[in-house]
């Protein structure tokens, strides 16, 4: 399925078309919690990035040695491995962003956008292919985390990587950096997105891409139902 | 006693999983949409994030006298994964009813940030065993809370007339973040 797409389309298709956090809503934790600054956006990105690469291009490797019964707790053990690994680097080189991510840097094991493309994308497909869908989607969440923790950043402290802006720093409205401000960021972020993009918004969750989909508890009716994103444009 | 109480009250509202600490937040939207899925979920939640923090409590202690913490992460995602397969047979063998009632959520669980999340926390702040049970149990409660509230929320939106952009996923979100607004009130209480 992938040979007949230009291997530049694995890369860029995770930025925009098929972003994993506007578009298909995955990883929303994350999203959610470490965005209350641009700069923790960056790092968390970059982080799930380093693992969803990595985790691709093993499992890619070992497609073929993993039995299917298992493939599930497999990918799971060599995602906490690269993340493990993870944490030692940022400990080490970047102790004061180690420290404002948290517990959130231990949680990128349970990331649905990594189990996902796992799943979908790097058990099936080739290790170049699977190395630059990781790259592209991680870059896609970065730049999705980028996003939200500069808006975050610029109206709920005034302040933008840090360096006070001016006039917007006299009273900012502390509501955005607080939890109910990222709900409330991240709604009006993706109906801006449905706007622009002028179509008809899913009417709920999809199960595409989500690596629980087959032992969830909707029908394959309800599955076959969900609009089939980034193809209909 | 009475510390026990504070961890507990601290755990389902001032700190509450999904409203403040954003975890578990892909259940939470996906199974709010019902009442009834959001009680399914949510009790399946509270049983296995007790348990498992029964289970990585010896885990940890075990992996801190070989020497090896780091490896904390790896192993709790294995012991819960291992759990969550394990609770599901015994529980399809010897209690049908609630298989019925939890049976569809509790594979979903493995991958539920909460439960990890609850785990890793009762290991940073070093709470005893009853501290952990204690916390745990109030993290599911939390998010048995915030499922339920917020399912009457999605009801309710459901039949409102919204403005077109924000129908669907958006305005679960700036609903979800009235409601955890809401949970600040409870801010100063301990």
């Amino acid at each position: 399925m992938s040979e007949k797409r230009p291997l530049s389309q694995e890369l860029t298709k995770g930025l925009i078309k098929e972003n994993p956090v506007f578009v298909t809503l995955l990883g929303m934790c994350p999203t959610l919690a470490v965005t209350t600054l641009a700069k923790n956006g960056i790092g968390m990105g970059l982080a799930t990035t380093f693992v969803l690469v990595c985790s691709n291009i093993v499992i890619s490797l070992l497609k073929r040695v993993i039995p299917d019964a298992v493939r599930l707790p497999s990918f799971i053990v060599i995602i906490a491995g690269f993340v493990t690994l993870i944490e030692f680097l940022m400990k080490g080189y970047l102790p004061e962003l180690y420290s404002s991510l948290g517990i959130f840097l231990s949680l990128i094991t349970v990331n649905c956008i990594i189990l996902g493309r796992a799943e979908v994308f790097a058990s099936k497909n080739s290790v170049i292919a699977s190395a630059l869908d990781g790259l592209g989607m991680g870059l896609g969440f970065t730049l999705a985390l980028f996003l939200m923790g500069s808006i975050r950043e610029i109206v709920g402290s005034g302040c933008f990587w840090g360096v006070k802006l001016g006039a917007l720093a006299n009273s900012p409205m502390l509501i955005f950096i607080m939890p109910a401000g990222g709900f409330f960021t991240l709604g009006i972020i993706i109906a801006v997105i449905n706007k622009l993009a002028n179509k008809k918004p899913p009417e709920e969750i999809c199960c595409e891409g989500c690596p629980s989909a087959s032992l969830c508890s909707k029908t394959a009716e309800q599955k076959a139902a969900c609009p089939k994103k980034g193809e209909g444009e | 006693m009475k510390e026990l109480m504070l961890i507990m009250i601290a755990a389902v509202l001032i700190n509450n999983v999904v409203l403040s600490q954003f975890m578990g937040i892909c259940a939470f939207l996906g199974t709010s949409k019902q009442l009834k899925s959001s009680v399914g979920m949510g009790l399946a939640v509270v049983f296995v994030m007790f348990f498992a923090s029964l289970v990585t409590y010896p885990v940890y202690k075990l992996l801190e006298r070989l020497g090896a913490e780091y490896l904390k992460t790896v192993a709790f995602i294995l012991v819960i994964a291992l759990f969550v397969q394990l609770a599901e047979m015994a529980i399809k063998r010897f209690l049908p009813p609630l298989y019925k009632a939890l049976g569809v959520y509790l594979p979903l669980i493995t991958t539920n940030c909460a439960v990890l999340g609850a785990a890793i926390t009762n290991v940073d702040k070093k709470y005893t065993l009853a501290q952990s049970l204690t916390n745990s149990l109030g993290t599911g409660l939390g998010f048995t809370l915030a499922l339920i509230l917020f399912a009457g929320v999605r009801a309710r939106i459901e039949t409102s007339d919204i403005p077109e952009t924000f129908k669907g996923v958006p305005a679960t979100l700036v609903a979800a973040a009235i409601v955890s607004l809401s949970f600040m009130g409870f801010g100063g209480i301990v």
